[in-house]
């Protein structure tokens, strides 16, 4: 596998993690998530509706791409770590994305919950993706309690309003030692495209997917903005320049 | 007696178990987890887990999001 993303030693061919909201029908989010090529995708927990299906998870299935439960709709530590338990015990994987939210209006990460519940989870031996504020300290914090992954936001959850901070972004990138992926906010493929290029390691974006007119064709796009920013941050870009300088050598008449 | 699952309320017999009330409930049987009280309680310990009146059962499953 060339250039694997790596999550607690897991090795996966894409870089590009996507959720499930907000799709219309199971069959239009089939069609996105075989053209996103991810490996890795979230669902959220929900009682479940007496003699109702599991039709998300048996698609999963079906497609071969691992479930990433979320604890979406959390507010406290201690409701996201039992969401987990209940992951844990539902979809039979360890792995969770970390999700504790102050309120509805913002859906912005609750640093003190978060911290709380991120440290619970990995003494429980979870494998803790945690979803975060742009915010390089609390990143730092969130890598030393142990999270497999730290996933700032680019914007508040379904904004699709983009990177508002991308300096933060390249901070946080330039100093984790563990996997950093941008999450949430992305709105089109340049945004992916970007992040890539501020340094993180994926990408997840659900609802710029989902909510798209053509979901299977901007899977395919974030799929494209992805590769390329991921090639892009590697090859390095050339320095920026005040004044212009000439690609071609002097003037044609001598 | 009365317990209530995923908030509503149904009446078990007497020394009914967990796996009772998730056939009560319809509840598939894969890909889903159950709290009794605020508690997880593991697949493997459905059938010996006895509910008492007034419990308070919650059947989860995964659903898109995120």
């Amino acid at each position: 596998m060339d250039d694997p993303l790596v999550i607690a030693g897991h090795e996966f061919g894409s870089r590009l993690i996507t959720g499930t909201g907000g799709a219309a029908n199971l069959t239009a989010l089939e069609q996105a998530l075989i053209a996103s090529g991810t490996e890795l995708t979230t669902v959220a927990m929900r009682r479940a509706d007496a003699d109702g299906g599991t039709g998300v998870f048996d698609l999963l299935r079906r497609l071969g791409i691992a479930p990433l439960p979320n604890t979406a709709g959390c507010r406290s530590a201690a409701e996201a770590v039992l969401t987990a338990q209940l992951a844990r015990e539902a979809l039979e994987t360890n792995w969770i994305k970390l999700e504790v939210v102050i309120d509805e209006e913002t859906l912005l990460p609750d640093p003190v919950e978060l911290t709380d519940a991120a440290e619970q989870l990995v003494e429980q031996g979870f494998v803790v993706l945690a979803y975060t504020n742009d915010d390089p300290a609390l990143a730092t914090r969130l890598e030393q309690l142990g999270c497999a992954a730290v996933m700032p936001l680019g914007s508040p959850i379904g904004t699709g309003l983009g990177i508002r901070n991308p300096h933060n972004i390249e901070m946080i990138c330039s100093r984790a030692s563990v996997p950093i992926v941008l999450d949430a906010g992305i709105g089109t493929a340049s945004d992916a495209a970007f992040a890539m290029e501020l340094g993180c390691d994926a990408v997840l974006l659900a609802s710029a997917v989902t909510r798209a007119h053509d979901p299977e064709r901007m899977a395919a796009a974030m799929r494209s903005g992805v590769d390329a920013g991921r090639l892009a941050a590697r090859a390095g870009r050339i320095p920026r320049r005040y004044w212009a300088e000439a690609s071609s050598p002097g003037r044609p008449m001598g | 007696m009365n317990v209530t699952i995923n908030g509503q309320r149904y009446e078990l017999e007497e020394g009914a178990t967990l796996a009772d009330a998730l056939e009560r409930f319809q509840s598939p049987s894969r890909g889903v987890a159950v709290a009794l009280d605020g508690a997880v309680v593991p697949r493997d310990r459905w059938r010996d887990t006895e509910l008492t009146t007034a419990a308070t059962v919650e059947i989860v499953t995964a659903v898109q999001g995120g």
